[in-house]
């Protein structure tokens, strides 16, 4: 891959500069579907363009945005900056370092969505990074890139940062929204989904900083340029954010479709110390563990292929763990993330994730039972298909497929011979 | 007083929101209490709810639901190091033992001096470059990444030797 | 329009827009709910409700039904379960309830919510009614995988104010309490701490817990977390017996449950242990407020009555019921047409109608002292039968005037908030702001003093007599005139606060005049309901008796005995002692050694509502019935009876013997009762929701009404042509209006007698506008003293800026001896 559309800031310096970023074509796409298109006609491309949501659940963008219910005002647009999942890093990477386009990729969502206000909700720790976005949106507003009647147009666009917290449920979009209207971020009930009653009660869109960052390259240069790169059905790039046993950790973009094989060893350089790949936790912690087999290394990483082999994409927000690792361990570290995370307000996340902490200390231990192994499988078992939203099955997915695949590392533990790590 | 010390932060915050939504306030006006007071007491929160019209109490139960607000005493700093599972693999537990080991306390402990507090935070989106940490301080937060214990042992010094807080938290900025 | 759905296997039709637990409640299925309560939102949490829902299936393409090799439409079934209590009724599905996958789910749910629940149900003031015990042991499995080591060891006795208390560790996190106190209450006072598994309720208001409706958060707790610290470890469910009554305190006329149970503390006779809601969907639905909860405790003072008294040689001691008796009878035959009788609305119908109809047969007077006016109105112009404010809806409007009803009434309060945020156009008139204001699509503001005026205002522009023109109003006026023609049925509340007797007067008919401008009256959801300041002050007048417009001392002018039942006219004002002091004979009949008891030549012990049958008629005219709770306290009496015995001595006939036998003279002689038994009162018919039976849960532990619904009497209609009356003059040249304030926790002697509340009681203490206080040169603390009519007081001040220009305000019943508005002078205290 030799050009990036999200990481641009790695082919061209200083684009963090307004000025810089305007020579290379920045809003240029926004003030052309200001002047020249129908909101429509905006998510028509972004259907055609095959975009698929890059916050974890992979659904097509312009699809999202044609849910919103008609004739309702005001709108808002919510770009989810809350970037919490373990492993992933690239949305603070892209608004440190790109963040024009990410903002002008907001704009253009905001105009499709005819909404006039648009919040970017940053996780608190982002608190440099957002200041900075203050200035370049004052900066916006100054070259009447931003603010009323743009462009001659009837549409006017504010937009503001908002910051969390610390709290990694408010990334799932309903609990941000509440989070953003001053609440606990807790989930809500869906149906109604964002795009029919979201924030206040009106139609909103939430995208992903990455989602959004992609727009401004699909407007200008086209759709037919943009589905070139990707698979049919998973078009485009992805950062690909790879930590954890690996020689070269960081952000790597590059077209959905690649293979893990090729992203572990071809461009982050392989596992340290000469030490063997065992597992790959493909979506942070929030999806089945992978035993690096080289069925799975030679899986393609798109929204379909990943799935084939028992896991999901999520945000790609790729963990190498080599051979020395203990699975176990790995699991009670995401569990214990789980359970702290719980936003509490739905029984079989709360309790269950407790109880399976509470097994893990023991297994930890070296002091569990040999049964308590097939508990800590059933209580995750037990878990999954009841919650509220997503994270109760991401906490219970991790352990219930690392039981079922990585077993040995847990017997080590009944049998009091554990290798922990780490 | 918040209203009388901050009254153009606080214009500026609510006017982010729609003017019968001023409950989406509550979050920027506790760092901003925070800002002000260091621990939000009692007090400081219900003067939030004031500002916005919230009980105490709905103004207290989010600050018990967020992780980065506090409302028991810690020290002027807060050192937040990511022990989350990509940092944890790269050996960040061991290098926040280390730390505590180093500063004679425990995880979650202040130094008795008052300046510095020591605690483990959940993934800070910096895996590839632990070991990490945050400082947490009057005036926000800022990463302070690919670190040693010499680094840190370095940083939390300037802290305490000056306790000056603001000056200090500019000059160790990366 | 209806919907059609088979649940495990049996057809239900529902309306549309069913949620899924209801249906399945209406055809009797239970599916077990923790966070679901049919009076709030869904929210879904607990995961209890799982089923398994099967839908239709469709073709993508062209939206048809799909069908099955038999041509029945094909069924799918979604991977997951899914939450009963939050998804509404869809046309020909099929659900499952009873599957082996719902169940083995929602076992799993109750086990994990056992893993934080703590083991501890044969202490816990649940037991016994708790869904949780329930459905541990009906889906639950038989022995716990969670090792009991892991539990979390939490406070068990956390007290959130002096009236609630929590068990951090029984907690589920259902969120009922806090969801009750934000969304039905809008007190959000208690919420949740921390998240996850750490999540605990707290509050931080001063006082804790601090809403008028706290209480009624126990009652919906599924578990034991919330219990009241009067009840909490007093009995066990099972031991308790229950009697129906109607609360005492309020114009209301909430539906009680009083649970009860023999205790040696009262030499094995039953004692009540608790105040619980019974289920009247028309009048307070499953709620109650916390004074009708909590101040009970009265009845079982030590300083009640227990024996006649009569005054030998200047001093009052105790006597005979046949000495007293005789003592009182010769009085008042001495006295003849020069006796009165003083009652107020704290009577029940029989009492105030056997003491009417005694002293109409002495040719003397009997009076109301609850000085309000409009009794005889109501009677015209009173909400029509099938009134509720339960199904008030967005055509209604409802004009609140001259009254505070959080205070007041605050269960009318509750409802009409809630009318309003269902979308009823509320109108709130008022010269302060009251908590009502913050649902009122109209707040209309007049000067102190001044509602007739601004009544006269709306019934000007709502096509009133021209001459009324003065009246016209400002802008909130007029648009709140204009929402009341726009609405088809208009129900308006008028209170005192602010007037005199002769000023309700002229309210009362400005509002009378206004509901039959709308041509609707006697329809449902129309008409007038006065807030009065008793339970039973309607049923008083409509007993016959009246208060003296002029002011108890006119009524005692040229009186020679005086018969004073449930009134403490020289407690009220120690100044007022003086033509008592005058009379040949005073005779008194009360719970307590009142202060104008103190001054009596008999003194008659009556009983407490627990105690007592009888009959209370709301403020929106339903009739309704009290039943007896606990046995009488030795020595006393009740009202009707004692009367009755009294007229035997002047050979006046009166029933004696049974209440419901005064009833049936009520029945026979009041016309609007006319045919009215107390087995009408007594009917019940199903309501919805359901609370009760074996599912308990389902509503909290709410009582369902099996023992009368009561009977809301029809209003005459308007009858002969009322003329409105133009408002009295106020009394100028003084600088401020003083005005009594009605607030919920007065000094009243209930109130006073029960000690729970007691740190809840408003202090004595005037409220000025911070201007005032800046304009008169007070400081901040310190005394003021004021003055009017020759008399002054010297009283704590406070400030508050919802006090109007030109008035300064007062708690009622806290002790300062005023119960007009009265202009006096305010100045700083020297000293
Ligand atoms: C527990 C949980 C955490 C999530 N965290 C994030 C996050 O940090 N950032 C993000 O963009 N999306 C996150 N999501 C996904 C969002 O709910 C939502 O799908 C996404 O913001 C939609 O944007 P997209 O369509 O552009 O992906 C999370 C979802 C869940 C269930
Ligand atoms: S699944 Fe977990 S995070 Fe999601 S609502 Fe339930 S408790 Fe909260
Ligand atoms: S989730 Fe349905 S009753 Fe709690």
């Amino acid at each position: 891959m030799t050009e990036h559309i999200v990481l641009r800031h790695r082919d061209i310096e200083r684009i963090d500069q307004l000025e810089v970023y305007l020579e290379n074509g920045g809003f240029r796409a926004f003030e052309s579907i200001v002047r020249k298109k129908s909101p429509e006609q905006v998510i028509d491309i972004v259907k055609k363009s095959g975009l698929r949501g890059r916050g974890g659940a992979g659904f097509p963008t312009g699809v999202k945005w044609s849910f919103l219910t008609p004739d309702v005002y005001p709108r808002y647009v919510v770009a989810n900056a809350d970037e919490s999942e373990p492993g992933t890093f690239k949305d603070r990477e892209i608004m440190e370092r790109n963040p024009f386009q990410f903002l002008e990729g907001v704009a253009i969502c905001a105009y499709a969505a005819q909404a006039e206000v648009a919040y970017i909700y940053c996780r608190a720790e982002f608190w440099d990074l957002t200041l900075e976005l203050d200035r370049k949106i004052e900066q916006l507003k100054e070259g009447g890139l931003l603010g009323k009647k743009l462009f001659g147009s009837d549409f006017s666009l504010e937009m503001y940062t908002h910051l969390g917290a610390g709290a990694y449920i408010c990334g799932e979009e309903t609990a941000l929204l509440e989070s953003l209207e001053g609440k606990l971020g807790q989930p809500r009930l869906r149906p109604p989904f964002p795009a029919a009653e979201g924030l206040y009660g009106k139609p909103t869109v939430v995208n992903n900083v990455e989602t959004l960052t992609n727009l401004p390259l699909i407007i200008d240069r086209g759709v037919d340029w943009y589905r070139k790169i990707g698979t049919e059905k998973s078009t485009g790039t992805k950062v690909f954010s790879v930590s954890g046993n690996i020689e070269l950790p960081g952000n790597y973009e590059l077209p959905l479709g690649t293979t893990f094989r090729e992203l572990i060893f071809e461009h982050a350089g392989g596992i340290p110390n000469g030490h063997a790949i065992k597992a790959i936790l493909p979506a942070g912690a929030s999806a089945p563990i992978l035993p690096a087999s080289d069925e799975v290394l030679d899986t393609k990483m798109d929204y379909e292929s990943v799935p084939e082999v028992g896991s999901s994409l999520g945000s790609a927000s790729i963990i190498v763990i080599d051979e020395t690792v203990d699975i176990a361990w790995v699991e009670s570290k995401i569990t214990d993330f789980f359970e702290h995370e719980s936003c509490g307000k739905c029984t079989p996340c709360r309790d269950g994730t407790y109880w399976m902490k509470h097994i893990f200390e023991r297994i930890m231990d070296d002091t569990a039972q040999a049964h308590e192994i097939d508990l800590l499988h059933t209580v995750g078992i037990g878990i999954q298909g009841k919650c509220l939203c997503a994270l109760g099955d991401f906490a219970a997915l991790a352990v219930t497929t690392a039981v079922e695949r990585f077993r040995p590392d847990f017997d080590l533990h009944v049998q009091g011979k554990s290798s922990k790590a780490a | 007083m918040l209203a009388e010390n901050y009254t153009q932060e606080i214009e500026a915050i609510l006017a982010k929101y729609p003017s019968d939504q001023k409950r989406s306030a509550v979050m920027p006006l506790l760092f901003l209490a925070q800002r002000e007071y260091g621990t939000l007491t009692n007090e400081a929160i219900t003067e939030v709810g004031e500002l916005i019209g919230l009980q105490t109490t709905e103004v207290a139960s989010l600050v018990g639901f967020y992780s980065l607000y506090h409302d028991r005493p810690g020290g002027k700093y807060r050192i937040q190091v990511c022990t989350d599972l990509p940092c944890a693999l790269k050996g960040a537990q061991a290098f926040a033992d280390e730390l505590c080991e180093k500063l004679d306390i425990e995880m979650g402990e202040t130094t008795p001096d008052g300046q510095v507090t020591i605690e483990q935070v959940m993934c800070l989106a910096a895996c590839d470059r632990a070991p990490l940490f945050q400082l947490q301080g009057p005036n926000g937060f800022r990463y302070h990444e690919d670190q040693s214990i010499g680094s840190a042992m370095a940083l939390i010094e300037s802290l305490r030797v000056r306790g000056q807080v603001d000056r200090a938290h500019r000059l160790t900025a990366s | 329009m209806s919907v059609t759905l088979t649940i495990d296997g049996t057809e239900v039709t529902v309306p549309e827009g069913t949620l899924l637990v209801d249906a399945a409640k209406r055809r009797g299925t239970d599916v077990p709910v923790f966070c679901y309560h049919p009076k709030m939102k869904p929210v879904g949490m607990c995961r209890v409700c799982l089923v398994e829902i099967g839908r239709p299936a469709r073709d993508r393409a062209t939206g048809e039904s799909l069908l099955d090799e038999s041509g029945d439409p094909l069924i799918q079934f979604g991977p997951n379960l899914e939450t009963a209590c939050t998804i509404t009724v869809g046309q020909g599905w099929q659900v499952r309830v009873s599957s082996e996958k719902a169940i083995q789910g929602r076992k799993e749910i109750v086990e994990y919510l056992l893993t934080s629940h703590p083991l501890d149900c044969p202490i816990c003031d649940k037991g016994g009614e708790c869904p949780l015990q329930d459905l541990t042991m009906g889906h639950g499995s038989g022995e716990s995988r969670f090792l009991f080591d892991d539990k979390i060891r939490l406070a068990k006795r956390y007290p959130l104010g002096e009236l609630i208390f929590l068990d951090r560790e029984r907690c589920i996190q259902c969120a009922r309490c806090t969801r009750f106190q934000d969304e039905i209450v809008g007190d959000p006072v208690i919420g949740f701490y921390e998240r996850g598994r750490r999540l605990e309720i707290v509050t931080y208001s001063d006082p804790g817990f601090d809403s008028y409706f706290s209480g009624n958060t126990t009652d919906i707790c599924p578990v034991g977390a919330l219990t009241t610290a009067d009840f909490r470890f007093g009995a066990r469910p099972w031991e308790l017996n229950s009697a129906a009554s109607i609360c005492p305190h309020c114009p209301v006329g909430c539906n009680l449950t009083l649970s009860t149970r023999r205790e040696a503390s009262n030499a094995g006779r039953d004692v009540v242990k608790r105040v619980m809601p019974r289920q009247n969907e028309q009048v307070n639905e499953i709620w109650i407020c916390d004074k009708g909860r909590f101040v009970h405790h009265y009845a079982r003072s030590p300083e009640r009555l227990t024996s006649p008294r009569v005054r030998k040689n200047g001093k009052l001691v105790k006597a005979s019921w046949n000495e007293a008796l005789t003592r009182a009878a010769e009085g008042l035959k001495g006295a003849a047409s020069s006796a009165v009788g003083i009652a107020s609305g704290r009577l029940m119908n029989e009492d105030l109608f056997n003491l009417k109809e005694l002293m109409a047969a002495l040719g003397g007077r009997a009076i109301l002292v609850d000085s309000m006016a409009g009794g005889n109105l109501i009677q015209r112009y009173g909400v029509g039968v099938g009134s509720n404010l339960g199904s008030l809806g967005k055509r209604d409007a409802v004009l609140v005037i001259a009254a505070d009803l959080h205070e007041e009434a605050p269960i009318w309060w509750l409802r009409l908030k809630q009318a309003a945020e269902r979308g009823t156009t509320l109108i709130v008139a008022n010269a302060r702001a009251t908590r009502l204001d913050d649902y009122a699509k109209h707040r209309v503001r007049y000067g102190p003093g001044e509602a007739v005026q601004a009544a006269l205002g709306l019934l000007h522009l709502n096509g009133g007599d021209p001459e009324l023109a003065r009246f016209e109003g400002d802008r909130a006026l007029k648009s709140a005139a204009r929402a009341i023609k726009r609405a088809r049925n208009v129900t308006i509340f008028f209170g005192q606060e602010g007037l005199n007797y002769a000023g309700t007067e002229a309210l009362a008919r400005a509002c009378a005049l206004i509901t039959e401008s709308k041509g609707r009256v006697g329809k449902s959801n129309n008409g007038l309901v006065a807030v009065w300041p008793r339970a039973n002050t309607q049923g008083a007048w409509d007993m016959g008796l009246r208060p003296e417009p002029a002011g108890l001392h006119r009524a005692l002018a040229g009186a020679v005995a005086a018969y004073i039942v449930a009134a403490d006219p020289v407690g009220d004002d120690p100044a007022a002692a003086a033509p008592f002091e005058k009379l040949s004979t005073l005779i008194v009949q009360d719970l307590f050694l009142t202060a104008t008891a103190e001054l009596a030549d008999v003194v008659l012990p009556a009983q407490a509502f627990v105690e007592r049958a009888g009959t209370f008629t709301s403020g929106e005219r339903r009739v309704q019935r009290l039943y007896p709770a606990v046995g009488a306290l030795a020595g006393s009496l009740p009202d009707w009876k004692i009367v009755a015995n009294l007229a035997h001595r002047l050979e006046v006939d009166l029933e004696d013997k049974a209440a419901p036998l005064v009833f049936e003279r009520i029945a026979a002689a009041v016309p609007d009762y006319l045919g009215l038994s107390y087995d009408d009162l007594a009917a019940v018919e199903p309501q919805w929701p359901e609370v009760g039976g074996a599912d308990l849960y389902f509503g909290g532990t709410a009582y369902a009404n099996k023992q009368g619904l009561g009977v809301q009497l029809a209003p005459r209609g308007a009858g002969r042509p009322l003329k409105w009356k133009a408002p009295p003059r106020a009394s100028a040249g003084k600088d401020l209006l003083l005005t009594p304030v009605t607030v919920l926790y007065d000094r009243g002697s209930a109130l006073r007698h029960s000690r729970l509340l007691e740190g809840r009681i408003a202090p004595l203490q005037l409220i000025l506008h911070p201007d005032e206080i800046e304009r008169l040169g007070l400081s901040e603390a310190g005394e003021v003293e004021i003055s009017w009519d020759g008399r002054s007081e010297r009283l704590k001040f406070a400030a508050s800026t919802d006090v109007p220009p030109g008035s300064a305000l007062v708690p009622r019943g806290a002790g300062l001896a005023l119960s007009d508005p009265t202009p006096v002078t305010v100045r700083r205290s020297n000293s």
